[in-house]
Protein backbone atom coordinates (compact mmCIF):
# COMPACT_ATOMS: atom_id res chain seq x y z
CA UNK A 1 0.00 0.00 0.00
CA UNK A 2 1.74 3.24 -1.15
CA UNK A 3 1.31 6.45 2.00
CA UNK A 4 -1.41 8.49 1.73
CA UNK A 5 -3.40 6.22 -0.41
CA UNK A 6 -6.77 7.61 1.62
CA UNK A 7 -7.34 3.77 3.15
CA UNK A 8 -8.43 4.14 6.49
CA UNK A 9 -6.04 3.27 9.51
CA UNK A 10 -7.06 -0.92 10.08
CA UNK A 11 -7.62 -1.61 13.93
CA UNK A 12 -4.83 -3.79 15.61
CA UNK A 13 -5.48 -6.62 16.53
CA UNK A 14 -8.35 -8.18 13.63
CA UNK A 15 -11.05 -9.27 15.42
CA UNK A 16 -11.57 -12.80 14.35
CA UNK A 17 -15.67 -14.11 13.84
CA UNK A 18 -15.09 -17.46 14.76
CA UNK A 19 -12.66 -18.98 18.29
CA UNK A 20 -10.45 -21.08 16.04
CA UNK A 21 -10.69 -19.36 12.30
CA UNK A 22 -8.57 -16.57 10.95
CA UNK A 23 -9.40 -13.21 10.25
CA UNK A 24 -10.87 -12.60 6.42
CA UNK A 25 -8.86 -9.60 6.30
CA UNK A 26 -5.43 -11.78 6.43
CA UNK A 27 -5.41 -12.89 3.27
CA UNK A 28 -6.33 -9.36 1.75
CA UNK A 29 -3.29 -8.18 3.69
CA UNK A 30 -0.88 -10.71 2.47
CA UNK A 31 -1.95 -10.07 -1.25
CA UNK A 32 -2.53 -6.42 -1.88
CA UNK A 33 -1.20 -4.75 1.52
CA UNK A 34 1.97 -6.06 3.09
CA UNK A 35 3.07 -3.44 4.92
CA UNK A 36 0.00 -2.50 6.57
CA UNK A 37 -0.32 0.67 8.98
CA UNK A 38 -2.47 -0.36 11.81
CA UNK A 39 -3.53 1.61 14.86
CA UNK A 40 -2.64 -0.12 18.02
CA UNK A 41 -4.63 -0.13 21.02
CA UNK A 42 -2.59 2.58 22.35
CA UNK A 43 -3.54 4.74 19.69
CA UNK A 44 -0.03 4.52 17.98
CA UNK A 45 0.66 3.29 14.81
CA UNK A 46 2.76 0.41 13.93
CA UNK A 47 3.59 -1.36 10.57
CA UNK A 48 1.76 -5.05 10.41
CA UNK A 49 3.55 -7.47 8.84
CA UNK A 50 1.54 -10.70 7.02
CA UNK A 51 3.57 -12.53 4.48
CA UNK A 52 5.43 -15.48 5.53
CA UNK A 53 8.99 -14.60 4.07
CA UNK A 54 8.50 -11.07 5.73
CA UNK A 55 7.71 -11.96 9.28
CA UNK A 56 10.78 -14.44 8.95
CA UNK A 57 13.11 -11.96 7.50
CA UNK A 58 12.44 -9.34 9.99
CA UNK A 59 12.29 -11.64 13.06
CA UNK A 60 15.36 -12.99 11.99
CA UNK A 61 17.25 -9.44 11.44
CA UNK A 62 19.22 -8.20 14.40
CA UNK A 63 18.02 -5.17 13.33
CA UNK A 64 14.78 -5.28 14.85
CA UNK A 65 15.08 -5.21 18.04
CA UNK A 66 12.58 -6.25 20.58
CA UNK A 67 13.68 -2.87 22.58
CA UNK A 68 10.54 -0.92 22.25
CA UNK A 69 11.13 1.77 25.04
CA UNK A 70 12.80 4.07 22.08
CA UNK A 71 11.21 7.33 22.46
CA UNK A 72 9.74 6.88 19.20
CA UNK A 73 8.87 3.41 19.85
CA UNK A 74 4.77 2.68 19.22
CA UNK A 75 3.13 1.53 22.57
CA UNK A 76 0.90 -1.55 22.35
CA UNK A 77 -1.54 0.01 24.65
CA UNK A 78 -1.97 2.40 27.49
CA UNK A 79 -2.80 -0.43 30.30
CA UNK A 80 -1.76 -3.50 28.96
CA UNK A 81 1.42 -4.31 27.96
CA UNK A 82 0.63 -6.51 24.78
CA UNK A 83 2.34 -9.55 24.86
CA UNK A 84 4.35 -12.01 27.93
CA UNK A 85 7.46 -10.90 25.93
CA UNK A 86 6.79 -6.92 26.28
CA UNK A 87 5.42 -7.18 30.19
CA UNK A 88 7.33 -9.58 33.11
CA UNK A 89 9.98 -11.27 31.10
CA UNK A 90 11.28 -8.05 29.55
CA UNK A 91 11.72 -6.43 32.07
CA UNK A 92 13.96 -9.04 33.73
CA UNK A 93 16.01 -10.66 31.36
CA UNK A 94 18.52 -8.98 28.72
CA UNK A 95 16.73 -8.28 25.69
CA UNK A 96 19.17 -8.30 23.20
CA UNK A 97 23.41 -8.94 22.38
CA UNK A 98 25.60 -10.34 24.24
CA UNK A 99 24.06 -10.66 27.62
CA UNK A 100 21.15 -12.37 26.34
CA UNK A 101 22.97 -14.83 24.35
CA UNK A 102 24.74 -15.46 27.19
CA UNK A 103 21.51 -15.87 29.16
CA UNK A 104 19.71 -18.13 26.51
CA UNK A 105 23.46 -20.64 26.44
CA UNK A 106 23.02 -21.13 29.79
CA UNK A 107 19.76 -21.91 29.84
CA UNK A 108 19.29 -24.03 26.99
CA UNK A 109 21.25 -26.91 28.30
CA UNK A 110 18.25 -27.77 29.69
CA UNK A 111 16.49 -27.91 26.66
CA UNK A 112 18.05 -30.24 24.29
CA UNK A 113 16.39 -32.58 22.56
CA UNK A 114 17.93 -35.65 24.62
CA UNK A 115 17.08 -34.30 27.78
CA UNK A 116 13.32 -33.80 26.47
CA UNK A 117 13.62 -37.74 25.81
CA UNK A 118 14.41 -37.82 29.84
CA UNK A 119 11.71 -35.76 30.68
CA UNK A 120 8.98 -37.19 28.39
CA UNK A 121 7.89 -40.34 30.84
CA UNK A 122 7.39 -37.58 33.39
CA UNK A 123 5.19 -35.36 31.54
CA UNK A 124 3.37 -38.32 30.52
CA UNK A 125 2.80 -39.37 34.06
CA UNK A 126 1.13 -35.58 35.40
CA UNK A 127 -0.87 -35.65 32.21
CA UNK A 128 -2.42 -39.29 33.32
CA UNK A 129 -2.83 -37.91 36.74
CA UNK A 130 -4.42 -35.42 35.67
CA UNK A 131 -6.86 -37.25 33.09
CA UNK A 132 -7.51 -39.37 36.28
CA UNK A 133 -8.69 -36.52 37.96
CA UNK A 134 -10.78 -35.20 35.04
CA UNK A 135 -12.85 -38.75 34.56
CA UNK A 136 -13.31 -38.55 38.25
CA UNK A 137 -15.08 -35.59 38.08
CA UNK A 138 -16.83 -37.02 34.92
CA UNK A 139 -17.73 -35.13 31.81
CA UNK A 140 -19.29 -32.88 30.56
CA UNK A 141 -15.54 -31.32 31.77
CA UNK A 142 -13.70 -27.96 31.05
CA UNK A 143 -10.42 -29.55 29.60
CA UNK A 144 -8.70 -26.58 29.85
CA UNK A 145 -9.15 -26.29 33.50
CA UNK A 146 -8.84 -30.01 34.10
CA UNK A 147 -5.60 -30.92 31.92
CA UNK A 148 -4.29 -28.24 29.58
CA UNK A 149 -3.68 -25.35 32.48
CA UNK A 150 -2.70 -27.56 35.18
CA UNK A 151 0.42 -29.58 32.89
CA UNK A 152 2.40 -26.70 31.66
CA UNK A 153 2.47 -25.61 35.51
CA UNK A 154 3.60 -28.94 36.87
CA UNK A 155 6.22 -29.35 34.32
CA UNK A 156 7.63 -25.63 35.42
CA UNK A 157 7.48 -26.43 39.03
CA UNK A 158 9.36 -29.80 38.40
CA UNK A 159 12.51 -27.84 36.23
CA UNK A 160 12.56 -25.15 38.92
CA UNK A 161 13.08 -28.05 41.70
CA UNK A 162 9.40 -26.29 43.59
CA UNK A 163 7.88 -28.96 45.44
CA UNK A 164 4.21 -30.13 43.86
CA UNK A 165 2.81 -28.43 47.14
CA UNK A 166 3.46 -25.09 45.38
CA UNK A 167 2.28 -25.94 41.83
CA UNK A 168 -1.56 -24.60 42.89
CA UNK A 169 0.84 -21.18 44.12
CA UNK A 170 2.27 -21.17 40.90
CA UNK A 171 -0.54 -21.40 38.61
CA UNK A 172 -2.19 -17.94 40.63
CA UNK A 173 0.66 -16.15 40.23
CA UNK A 174 1.06 -17.07 36.74
CA UNK A 175 -2.82 -15.91 36.12
CA UNK A 176 -2.26 -13.13 37.95
CA UNK A 177 1.03 -11.80 35.84
CA UNK A 178 -0.92 -11.93 32.46
CA UNK A 179 -4.20 -11.63 33.10
CA UNK A 180 -4.28 -7.43 33.44
CA UNK A 181 -7.57 -7.32 32.32
CA UNK A 182 -8.96 -9.90 34.89
CA UNK A 183 -6.80 -8.14 37.95
CA UNK A 184 -6.67 -4.98 39.40
CA UNK A 185 -3.41 -3.55 38.89
CA UNK A 186 -2.81 -4.53 42.91
CA UNK A 187 -3.26 -7.65 42.61
CA UNK A 188 -0.67 -8.00 39.85
CA UNK A 189 1.37 -6.26 42.17
CA UNK A 190 0.94 -7.97 44.61
CA UNK A 191 1.48 -11.30 42.67
CA UNK A 192 4.51 -10.11 41.65
CA UNK A 193 6.10 -9.32 44.86
CA UNK A 194 4.90 -12.47 46.52
CA UNK A 195 6.46 -14.78 43.46
CA UNK A 196 9.85 -12.90 43.52
CA UNK A 197 10.12 -13.37 47.47
CA UNK A 198 9.34 -17.01 46.73
CA UNK A 199 12.14 -17.31 43.88
CA UNK A 200 14.67 -15.34 46.13
CA UNK A 201 14.15 -17.72 49.10
CA UNK A 202 13.84 -20.88 46.78
CA UNK A 203 17.05 -20.01 45.37
CA UNK A 204 18.99 -19.30 48.36
CA UNK A 205 17.48 -22.94 49.53
CA UNK A 206 18.80 -24.50 46.31
CA UNK A 207 22.67 -22.69 46.98
CA UNK A 208 22.46 -24.56 50.26
CA UNK A 209 21.23 -27.76 49.12
CA UNK A 210 21.16 -28.26 45.13
CA UNK A 211 18.32 -30.71 43.81
CA UNK A 212 18.06 -32.29 40.17
CA UNK A 213 16.82 -29.42 38.57
CA UNK A 214 17.36 -26.79 36.26
CA UNK A 215 18.16 -23.65 39.00
CA UNK A 216 20.34 -26.13 41.17
CA UNK A 217 22.63 -26.48 37.60
CA UNK A 218 22.66 -22.98 37.16
CA UNK A 219 24.06 -21.77 40.53
CA UNK A 220 26.83 -24.21 39.60
CA UNK A 221 27.22 -23.69 35.80
CA UNK A 222 29.83 -21.15 34.17
CA UNK A 223 28.66 -19.75 31.13
CA UNK A 224 30.58 -18.14 28.32
CA UNK A 225 33.93 -15.70 29.49
CA UNK A 226 33.16 -18.01 33.32
CA UNK A 227 29.73 -15.88 33.91
CA UNK A 228 27.98 -17.15 36.89
CA UNK A 229 24.55 -15.81 37.52
CA UNK A 230 23.40 -13.67 40.09
CA UNK A 231 20.74 -14.54 42.27
CA UNK A 232 18.66 -11.55 40.65
CA UNK A 233 19.42 -13.33 37.49
CA UNK A 234 18.37 -17.07 38.71
CA UNK A 235 15.11 -15.48 40.07
CA UNK A 236 14.23 -13.52 36.93
CA UNK A 237 14.72 -16.57 34.77
CA UNK A 238 12.54 -18.55 37.05
CA UNK A 239 10.05 -16.09 36.55
CA UNK A 240 10.81 -15.71 32.70
CA UNK A 241 10.43 -19.55 32.36
CA UNK A 242 7.09 -19.54 33.97
CA UNK A 243 5.58 -16.62 32.46
CA UNK A 244 6.89 -16.96 29.01
CA UNK A 245 6.06 -21.04 29.31
CA UNK A 246 2.60 -21.56 31.29
CA UNK A 247 -0.23 -19.66 29.84
CA UNK A 248 1.45 -20.04 26.28
CA UNK A 249 1.45 -23.83 26.22
CA UNK A 250 -1.61 -24.28 28.60
CA UNK A 251 -3.56 -22.39 25.69
CA UNK A 252 -2.00 -24.36 23.20
CA UNK A 253 -2.82 -27.70 24.08
CA UNK A 254 -6.39 -26.24 24.32
CA UNK A 255 -6.18 -24.68 20.74
CA UNK A 256 -5.13 -27.84 19.57
CA UNK A 257 -7.51 -30.28 21.01
CA UNK A 258 -9.97 -27.88 20.13
CA UNK A 259 -8.97 -28.11 16.51
CA UNK A 260 -8.69 -31.86 15.91
CA UNK A 261 -12.18 -32.15 17.48
CA UNK A 262 -13.79 -29.64 15.96
CA UNK A 263 -13.91 -31.23 12.61
CA UNK A 264 -13.33 -35.11 14.43
CA UNK A 265 -12.10 -36.92 11.09
CA UNK A 266 -8.75 -35.50 12.48
CA UNK A 267 -8.89 -37.35 16.08
CA UNK A 268 -10.00 -40.29 13.91
CA UNK A 269 -7.14 -40.20 11.75
CA UNK A 270 -4.96 -39.71 14.94
CA UNK A 271 -6.31 -42.82 16.73
CA UNK A 272 -6.31 -45.24 13.78
CA UNK A 273 -2.46 -43.84 12.94
CA UNK A 274 -0.43 -42.77 16.16
CA UNK A 275 2.47 -42.20 14.29
CA UNK A 276 1.14 -38.64 13.23
CA UNK A 277 1.38 -37.32 16.25
CA UNK A 278 4.12 -35.40 16.11
CA UNK A 279 3.80 -33.84 12.77
CA UNK A 280 0.06 -33.25 13.82
CA UNK A 281 1.50 -31.08 16.70
CA UNK A 282 3.41 -28.98 14.34
CA UNK A 283 0.35 -28.25 12.44
CA UNK A 284 -1.74 -27.43 14.78
CA UNK A 285 1.38 -24.85 15.90
CA UNK A 286 0.66 -23.53 11.94
CA UNK A 287 -2.66 -23.25 11.96
CA UNK A 288 -3.29 -21.54 15.29
CA UNK A 289 -5.35 -18.39 14.22
CA UNK A 290 -5.54 -17.07 17.79
CA UNK A 291 -2.14 -17.02 18.95
CA UNK A 292 -2.16 -13.65 20.82
CA UNK A 293 -0.98 -10.17 19.81
CA UNK A 294 2.38 -11.23 17.40
CA UNK A 295 5.66 -9.84 18.13
CA UNK A 296 6.23 -6.04 18.13
CA UNK A 297 9.80 -5.21 16.73
CA UNK A 298 11.54 -1.56 16.40
CA UNK A 299 13.59 -0.48 13.61
CA UNK A 300 16.61 2.41 14.79
CA UNK A 301 17.50 3.06 10.68
CA UNK A 302 16.22 3.15 7.81
CA UNK A 303 15.04 -0.43 5.72
CA UNK A 304 12.77 -2.03 3.18
CA UNK A 305 11.10 -4.94 3.58
CA UNK A 306 8.42 -5.79 0.74
CA UNK A 307 9.61 -3.40 -1.45
CA UNK A 308 8.34 -0.75 0.91
CA UNK A 309 10.51 1.38 2.72
CA UNK A 310 10.22 1.17 6.84
CA UNK A 311 11.64 4.50 8.45
CA UNK A 312 14.30 4.41 11.04
CA UNK A 313 12.09 4.66 14.00
CA UNK A 314 9.04 2.54 12.89
CA UNK A 315 7.58 -0.48 15.12
CA UNK A 316 6.57 -3.38 13.18
CA UNK A 317 4.02 -5.93 14.33
CA UNK A 318 4.80 -9.41 13.02
CA UNK A 319 1.80 -11.60 12.66
CA UNK A 320 3.24 -14.91 12.55
CA UNK A 321 -0.34 -16.77 12.54
CA UNK A 322 -0.85 -14.91 9.06
CA UNK A 323 2.22 -15.70 8.20
CA UNK A 324 1.28 -19.57 8.72
CA UNK A 325 -1.36 -19.38 6.51
CA UNK A 326 1.05 -17.86 3.36
CA UNK A 327 0.08 -19.95 0.43
CA UNK A 328 3.19 -18.91 -1.34
CA UNK A 329 4.85 -20.78 1.89
CA UNK A 330 2.71 -23.60 2.59
CA UNK A 331 0.49 -25.51 0.16
CA UNK A 332 -3.09 -25.71 0.80
CA UNK A 333 -2.00 -23.11 3.96
CA UNK A 334 -5.84 -23.10 4.73
CA UNK A 335 -5.86 -26.80 5.45
CA UNK A 336 -5.31 -28.88 8.31
CA UNK A 337 -2.72 -31.56 6.74
CA UNK A 338 -1.87 -33.91 9.95
CA UNK A 339 0.47 -35.24 7.82
CA UNK A 340 2.65 -31.80 6.77
CA UNK A 341 6.42 -32.23 6.84
CA UNK A 342 8.52 -30.35 7.07
CA UNK A 343 6.51 -27.88 8.68
CA UNK A 344 8.92 -24.72 9.01
CA UNK A 345 5.88 -22.51 10.90
CA UNK A 346 6.81 -19.71 13.09
CA UNK A 347 4.73 -20.11 15.62
CA UNK A 348 7.58 -20.21 17.60
CA UNK A 349 9.10 -16.97 16.02
CA UNK A 350 12.72 -17.42 14.60
CA UNK A 351 16.09 -15.88 14.88
CA UNK A 352 18.08 -14.80 17.86
CA UNK A 353 14.74 -14.50 19.99
CA UNK A 354 12.69 -17.63 18.93
CA UNK A 355 11.43 -19.38 21.18
CA UNK A 356 13.40 -21.17 24.17
CA UNK A 357 11.14 -23.88 25.51
CA UNK A 358 10.19 -25.12 21.77
CA UNK A 359 11.60 -28.21 22.57
CA UNK A 360 9.61 -28.83 25.70
CA UNK A 361 6.70 -26.91 24.25
CA UNK A 362 6.82 -29.51 21.23
CA UNK A 363 7.71 -32.22 24.18
CA UNK A 364 4.29 -31.45 26.28
CA UNK A 365 1.54 -31.02 23.12
CA UNK A 366 2.90 -34.06 22.42
CA UNK A 367 2.56 -36.23 25.30
CA UNK A 368 -0.90 -34.89 26.04
CA UNK A 369 -2.12 -35.58 22.79
CA UNK A 370 -0.93 -39.32 22.85
CA UNK A 371 -2.09 -39.47 26.26
CA UNK A 372 -5.20 -38.11 25.42
CA UNK A 373 -5.89 -40.46 22.38
CA UNK A 374 -4.86 -43.19 24.40
CA UNK A 375 -7.19 -42.84 27.71
CA UNK A 376 -10.11 -40.75 26.17
CA UNK A 377 -10.61 -42.19 22.37
CA UNK A 378 -14.61 -41.63 22.73
CA UNK A 379 -13.38 -37.98 23.54
CA UNK A 380 -15.41 -34.92 21.58
CA UNK A 381 -16.36 -31.22 22.15
CA UNK A 382 -19.59 -31.28 24.36
CA UNK A 383 -20.52 -27.49 22.60
CA UNK A 384 -20.65 -26.87 18.52
CA UNK A 385 -17.12 -25.65 18.02
CA UNK A 386 -19.08 -22.18 16.48
CA UNK A 387 -19.82 -22.08 20.04
CA UNK A 388 -15.99 -22.06 21.44
CA UNK A 389 -14.89 -18.42 22.66
CA UNK A 390 -11.69 -17.01 22.73
CA UNK A 391 -10.01 -15.28 25.87
CA UNK A 392 -9.96 -11.78 26.45
CA UNK A 393 -6.79 -9.28 26.39
CA UNK A 394 -3.91 -9.25 24.12
CA UNK A 395 -1.45 -10.88 26.45
CA UNK A 396 -1.92 -14.64 25.20
CA UNK A 397 -4.41 -16.07 22.94
CA UNK A 398 -6.50 -19.27 24.01
CA UNK A 399 -10.29 -20.47 24.42
CA UNK A 400 -12.14 -19.49 27.26
CA UNK A 401 -12.86 -22.93 27.64
CA UNK A 402 -12.99 -26.28 26.27
CA UNK A 403 -16.10 -28.33 27.22
CA UNK A 404 -15.71 -31.81 26.43
CA UNK A 405 -16.91 -35.44 26.78
CA UNK A 406 -16.13 -39.03 26.48
CA UNK B 1 25.78 -33.60 -0.09
CA UNK B 2 27.87 -31.37 1.99
CA UNK B 3 26.50 -29.78 5.41
CA UNK B 4 27.42 -26.33 7.34
CA UNK B 5 26.45 -25.03 10.69
CA UNK B 6 26.64 -21.70 12.02
CA UNK B 7 27.30 -22.14 15.71
CA UNK B 8 26.85 -18.40 16.76
CA UNK B 9 23.65 -18.12 15.01
CA UNK B 10 21.58 -21.66 16.64
CA UNK B 11 19.35 -21.05 19.11
CA UNK B 12 19.27 -24.61 20.29
CA UNK B 13 16.02 -25.63 19.71
CA UNK B 14 16.96 -29.41 18.75
CA UNK B 15 14.81 -29.25 15.62
CA UNK B 16 17.77 -30.71 13.30
CA UNK B 17 18.43 -33.94 16.10
CA UNK B 18 15.02 -34.74 15.91
CA UNK B 19 15.13 -35.00 12.05
CA UNK B 20 18.36 -36.40 11.82
CA UNK B 21 20.07 -37.56 15.04
CA UNK B 22 23.19 -39.10 12.98
CA UNK B 23 23.83 -36.10 11.48
CA UNK B 24 23.19 -33.75 14.24
CA UNK B 25 23.82 -33.35 17.99
CA UNK B 26 23.35 -30.66 20.45
CA UNK B 27 26.63 -29.80 22.81
CA UNK B 28 25.85 -30.59 26.39
CA UNK B 29 26.23 -27.81 28.24
CA UNK B 30 24.49 -25.16 26.07
CA UNK B 31 22.35 -27.13 23.65
CA UNK B 32 24.30 -25.73 20.42
CA UNK B 33 24.44 -27.84 17.14
CA UNK B 34 27.19 -30.27 16.77
CA UNK B 35 27.89 -31.30 13.08
CA UNK B 36 28.33 -35.28 13.41
CA UNK B 37 28.58 -36.11 9.82
CA UNK B 38 29.51 -33.09 7.10
CA UNK B 39 28.98 -35.38 4.24
CA UNK B 40 26.01 -37.30 4.52
CA UNK B 41 24.87 -40.47 2.78
CA UNK B 42 22.52 -40.03 -0.10
CA UNK B 43 19.80 -42.01 2.00
CA UNK B 44 20.17 -39.34 5.04
CA UNK B 45 19.87 -36.36 2.01
CA UNK B 46 16.14 -35.96 2.60
CA UNK B 47 16.14 -35.67 6.86
CA UNK B 48 19.20 -33.09 6.62
CA UNK B 49 17.03 -31.12 4.23
CA UNK B 50 14.23 -31.31 6.68
CA UNK B 51 16.78 -30.30 9.15
CA UNK B 52 17.72 -26.92 7.02
CA UNK B 53 14.32 -26.08 6.28
CA UNK B 54 12.68 -26.06 10.33
CA UNK B 55 15.70 -24.64 11.56
CA UNK B 56 14.64 -21.86 13.45
CA UNK B 57 17.98 -19.77 13.19
CA UNK B 58 18.75 -20.47 9.56
CA UNK B 59 21.51 -22.16 10.94
CA UNK B 60 21.87 -24.77 8.46
CA UNK B 61 23.42 -24.59 5.01
CA UNK B 62 23.52 -27.71 2.71
CA UNK B 63 25.47 -27.52 -1.02
CA UNK B 64 24.45 -30.93 -2.92
C1 LIG C 1 3.09 -23.65 22.63
C2 LIG C 1 3.77 -23.00 23.52
C3 LIG C 1 4.67 -21.83 23.24
C4 LIG C 1 4.60 -20.89 22.25
C5 LIG C 1 3.58 -20.77 21.13
C6 LIG C 1 5.72 -19.99 22.46
C7 LIG C 1 6.01 -18.92 21.63
C8 LIG C 1 7.11 -18.10 21.77
C9 LIG C 1 7.47 -17.06 20.85
C10 LIG C 1 6.71 -16.69 19.59
C11 LIG C 1 8.62 -16.48 21.31
C12 LIG C 1 9.41 -15.39 20.61
C13 LIG C 1 9.37 -14.07 21.25
C14 LIG C 1 10.03 -13.00 20.37
O1 LIG C 1 10.41 -13.26 19.24
O2 LIG C 1 10.14 -11.88 20.86
C15 LIG C 1 8.96 -17.14 22.54
C16 LIG C 1 10.03 -16.81 23.35
C17 LIG C 1 10.34 -17.46 24.52
N1 LIG C 1 9.75 -18.60 25.02
FE1 LIG C 1 8.16 -19.56 24.24
N2 LIG C 1 6.43 -20.39 23.55
C18 LIG C 1 5.84 -21.51 24.07
C19 LIG C 1 6.26 -22.26 25.15
C20 LIG C 1 7.36 -21.97 25.93
C21 LIG C 1 7.84 -22.77 27.03
C22 LIG C 1 7.24 -24.11 27.48
C23 LIG C 1 8.92 -22.11 27.57
C24 LIG C 1 9.79 -22.48 28.73
C25 LIG C 1 9.44 -23.14 29.78
C26 LIG C 1 9.11 -20.90 26.78
C27 LIG C 1 10.10 -19.98 27.02
C28 LIG C 1 10.38 -18.92 26.21
C29 LIG C 1 11.42 -17.95 26.49
C30 LIG C 1 12.34 -17.94 27.70
C31 LIG C 1 11.40 -17.02 25.42
C32 LIG C 1 12.29 -15.81 25.23
C33 LIG C 1 13.45 -16.16 24.38
C34 LIG C 1 14.40 -15.01 24.13
O3 LIG C 1 14.07 -13.88 24.38
O4 LIG C 1 15.50 -15.29 23.66
N3 LIG C 1 8.16 -20.86 25.79
N4 LIG C 1 8.03 -18.14 22.79
S1 LIG D 1 17.72 -26.70 14.34
FE1 LIG D 1 19.02 -24.90 14.06
S2 LIG D 1 18.77 -23.72 15.93
FE2 LIG D 1 17.97 -25.74 16.35
S3 LIG D 1 19.71 -26.81 17.29
FE3 LIG D 1 19.74 -27.26 15.12
S4 LIG D 1 21.08 -25.71 14.23
FE4 LIG D 1 20.55 -25.01 16.27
Amino acid sequence: MAPGDGEQLLSYPIPSDTALGPPAEWARLRQRCPVAKVALPSGDEASLLTRYDDVKQVLSDPRFTRLLNADDAARVSDSESGGVFNSAMAQSLPQGGEGHQRWRRMVARWFTAKRMSALRPGIEAMAERLIDAMLEHGHPADLKAHLAFPLPVWVICDLLGVPDSDRDRFAHWSDTLLNLTRYQQSEVDAAQAEFADYMAAHVAAKRTGPGEDLLSELITATGPGGHRMSDAELVATGQALLVAGHETTANMIGKMTAMLLADRRHWERLLADRSLVRTAVEEALRFDANPGFGMPRYIGEDTEVADTLLPRGTTVVCSMAAANRDETAFEGAGELALDRSPNPHLAFGAGAHSCLGQALARTELQATLDVLLRRLPTLELAVPAAELRRLEGLAVGGLRELPVRW
Amino acid sequence: MKVTVDQDRCVASGQCVVAAMEVFDQRDEDGVVVLLDPEPRAERAEDVRHAAAVCPALAIAIED
